[in-house]
């Protein structure tokens, strides 16, 4: 083979990988600051579809994962302020990663400009199918009596599943041991496998495992549409609404117009009712908190959170 | 039966056929691209699935998927680079069989041996994907800390020559897999406040870094060729590599059906699954000394396990809703958002979904046969022909993009170099990346299991027993034994045989 035919062929070869990995037509990006299969990337993945038919433009979905996302929040401000960009955001991830890790989470909350939250996945207390609780208050009774004996496994440290278990531990008076692994699966694994006596997980890990699991308690408002038998922890007497919120966030540069703009186009996915069921089907949880409610929410949270940060020891 | 059979049926159509073909044709290339791993091959596809029928969406994911798992042979073999992680076995001795003169020989060989593999795993996921799922949950902390350092074990049966060396590499690698965030209590380690290390030492560039750029530096500073060159280097040599094919059947099936257990264990995946392969099959074979200089039976070893992991990885993945590697996640997630509930109803309410995906899975892994070969082929006659003054730069090209695109980040593209010239100095001064690599990927899952293991046991009062008395962690703790006193034991064996 000629040099000059070599050439050509391998030129014309990464051309087309180039096209490809950048998604060909340009539409607007959503970086995920996570790896793909996650939540974050499964619920940008729904939006898709609802988005083109509204709007007949393409949200592309791109990946900026490490650091449990402080990677990509702290190369926000970078991204061009002019709408053809918005990051994927958590809670309690942007609060508790700079109280927890200071200066080395690379940004600050106030620095991540969030002007939605869609939904969030409450958090829950699961249990194996065969294992004999049968509901929150049995389970508590054990660890009454056996203090430190309950262990939860959850994924990750200092993460919605890890506040949960602290929370419980303040308003049920008990001592528990919460066993940290990385992500949901791994978590899940070790409840399936009888490594851990229940989990502190969310409440899509009820909808994917279906039978295998029992939900004996979920962090909502109300009880969830998909699981009209599973009590609130309200309901029982602990007064807990937690979990994770997913939603969106612009580079500080953005104008106003841009913000509300973005807002409304979030907000408006959310409302068609399809859109509603496929996420309740997941057991997320759709929630509406537009560019004018953001700041009461996020004060609100940064409240909760630091009153957690407080039992934990991380700020004194 | 007859549901079976529709389900084979419908797998057979000409939709389904083209997709399982371009999805292996596109697999192979991407795989083989250093940096471009099969995570990302079967990421940027998914949104185009969802305009497809649930099956066929999976079919052309599993084929791309397992193509790319192949496909990282290539450059492992050619540029002594693991194209995806689960390679990094397979330039142990791919590699200087290429350089020997027999690259023609490795790419038939990794081509068959990666058939093999996949067909087994795809067949026991077939066969037993519920029974093996509940084995992979009898798999707690314990058991993947035991794997890992089982895994470790092998620094000793991978040293050659230079075991001081080699334990100072791993070493080195263990520190550097306690960089970042612990998972386990949150500890900010060894970052120097750099919060892009906040999550740790990337695994696939610094692999880059460390097994490609000093070859690179090598090429560039070295008269010759990159590669030997064997008289007939047009041939496949197909009927040479299918008689030690066959010779080897035995290490074959063992290899594919490591990588099969190996993938069914979530969070282990392929890299792990060729290690222990290997180290198995080096253990046990004849011609030990061969290991490490271009010995077929570890370029075996290595191929079959990993694409076996493919079909192991996809039990725990619609079993347990667990994703088995990280590609079987990104699956996972194309599932949910199709509206495919995984876990105990799938095989019995959605059956005919998941049968014919798993015919189209094995009608993918079929069709790489004659595509891995043929293409195989063309790609290392390129290779060859390919001047080294362009030959470089476009490696370089390569390395660049592939890091790039891990994590979209600049910084990976730095650390693949800074990772280059450590990789280079240690090079030059007699140690290998191997140790440091294996390292830096059984750090992580030894540390979490074992930190794990030591919450649960303190929280039942009973540590020791929580490390020791579970029947898989015995089985295991005595295979690590065997392998660490095993060559000693033998050699006294032999002294008084001999007298």
């Amino acid at each position: 083979m000629k040099l000059k035919t070599f050439i050509n062929k391998f030129l014309a070869t990464i051309s087309l990988l180039v096209i490809t990995l950048s998604g060909a037509n340009a539409g607007v990006t959503n970086i995920i600051p996570f790896g793909p299969g996650g939540e974050s990337d499964v619920t940008a993945r729904m939006q898709q579809p609802y988005y083109k038919s509204i709007y007949n433009d393409d949200i592309v979905v791109q990946y900026k994962p490490g650091g449990g996302g402080s990677v990509g929040w702290s190369s926000l401000n970078s991204e061009k302020g002019d709408g053809s960009v918005i990051m994927g955001v958590n809670l309690p991830h942007i609060i508790m990663q700079p109280i927890a890790k200071g200066d080395k989470a690379g940004y600050k909350t106030e620095d991540v400009n969030v002007f939605s939250f869609f939904h969030y996945t409450p958090d829950a207390i699961l249990v194996e199918a065969s294992s004999p609780y049968n509901s929150l208050a049995e389970l508590i009774n054990f660890a009454k009596n056996n203090p430190g004996k309950l262990t939860f496994s959850g994924s990750g440290t200092y993460s919605a599943n890890h506040l949960l278990t602290i929370s419980l531990n303040q308003k049920a008076n008990i001592k528990t041991t919460y066993v940290p692994f990385k992500g949901t699966g791994a978590a899940v694994q070790a409840l399936l496998g009888k490594q851990v006596v229940a989990e502190a997980g969310y409440s899509t890990v009820a909808a994917k495992q279906g039978s295998k699991v029992r939900m004996l308690a979920v962090a909502s408002e109300s009880r969830l549409p998909a699981y009209p038998d599973v009590p609130t922890f309200k309901e029982l007497g602990f007064d807990i609404v937690s979990g994770a919120y997913r939603g969106y966030a612009l580079p500080k540069s953005a104008s106003a117009a841009t913000v509300k703009e973005w807002s409304d186009r979030i907000m408006k996915i959310n409302s068609d009712p399809k859109f509603k069921k496929q996420m309740e089907d997941g057991a997320f949880v759709v929630v509406n908190i537009g560019h004018d409610q953001i700041d009461d929410f996020m004060k609100q949270q940064q409240a909760a959170n630091e009153a957690i940060a407080k039992e934990l020891g991380l700020i004194k | 039966m007859a549901s079976l059979f529709a389900d084979f049926l419908s797998s057979l159509s000409l939709i389904n056929l083209g997709l399982a073909f371009s999805g292996v044709l596109a697999g192979i290339i991407i795989g083989a691209l250093p940096g471009l791993s099969a995570t990302m091959a079967v990421a940027i596809l998914v949104p185009f699935t969802f305009a497809l029928e649930p099956s066929s969406g999976l079919i052309v994911l599993g084929a791309i998927y397992t193509g790319a798992i192949f496909g990282g042979s290539w450059s492992a073999i050619l540029i002594n680079t693991p194209g995806t992680p689960s390679a990094v076995a397979t330039t142990f001795d791919g590699y200087p069989l290429a350089k020997k003169g027999d690259g023609d020989l490795a790419m038939s060989i990794s081509c068959m041996s990666s058939f093999i593999g996949g067909i087994i795993g795809v067949i026991c996921l077939a066969l037993f994907a519920p029974p093996l799922a509940s084995v992979s949950l009898m798999f707690g902390p314990t058991e993947y800390f035991w794997l890992a350092l089982l895994g470790l074990t092998l620094i000793s049966t991978l040293s050659e020559g230079d075991n001081i060396k080699s334990l100072i590499g791993a070493c080195i690698g263990l520190l550097m897999s306690m960089i970042g965030v612990a998972v386990v209590g949150g500890d900010v380690r060894m970052t120097w406040n750099i919060s892009f290390l906040n999550s740790g030492i990337e695994i696939v560039s610094a692999m880059i870094g460390l097994f490609c750029i000093p070859v690179i530096l090598d090429l560039t500073s070295m008269k010759g060729k990159h590669l030997g060159e064997n008289e007939t280097p047009k041939s496949l040599r197909l009927k040479e590599s299918f008689l030690i094919m066959f010779a080897k059947k035995f290490e074959a099936v063992r290899g594919a059906l490591i990588g099969t257990f190996v993938g069914i264990l979530p969070g282990a995946g392929g890299s792990i699954a060729s290690i222990v392969s290997y180290g198995e099959a080096k253990r046990t074979s004849k011609n030990k000394e061969n290991f490490g200089k271009g010995e077929p039976e570890g370029l075996i070893a290595s191929e079959t396990a990993n694409n076996a992991t493919v079909g192991g990885g996809f039990v725990p993945t619609l079993c347990l809703g667990i994703p088995g590697t990280p590609p079987d996640a990104v699956i996972l997630g194309a599932l949910l958002v199709q509206g495919i509930r995984t876990g105990d109803t799938l095989f019995t309410q959605q059956s005919s979904i998941v049968y014919t995906f798993i015919f189209g899975l094995l009608l993918a892994t079929i069709m790489m046969l004659p595509l891995g070969l043929l293409m195989g082929r063309y790609a290392y006659k390129s290779l060859l022909k390919v001047p080294k003054q362009v030959l470089i730069p476009i490696i370089i090209f390569l390395t660049i993009i592939g890091s790039y695109s891990i994590q979209n980040n600049i910084l990976n593209v730095y650390f693949m170099f800074f990772f280059g010239l450590i990789g280079w100095v240690l090079n030059r001064s007699g140690f290998r990346a191997s140790p440091i690599v294996l390292g830096l990927v059984l750090g992580q899952i030894a540390e979490q299991g074992f930190v794990q293991a030591y919450i649960i046991g303190s929280a039942q009062g009973s540590v020791v027993a929580n490390y020791f008395a579970r029947p898989i962690s015995f089985v295991l703790v005595l295979l690590i034994i065997t392998s660490l006193f095993f060559p000693a034991l033998k050699k006294i064996y032999k002294k008084r045989f001999s007298k």
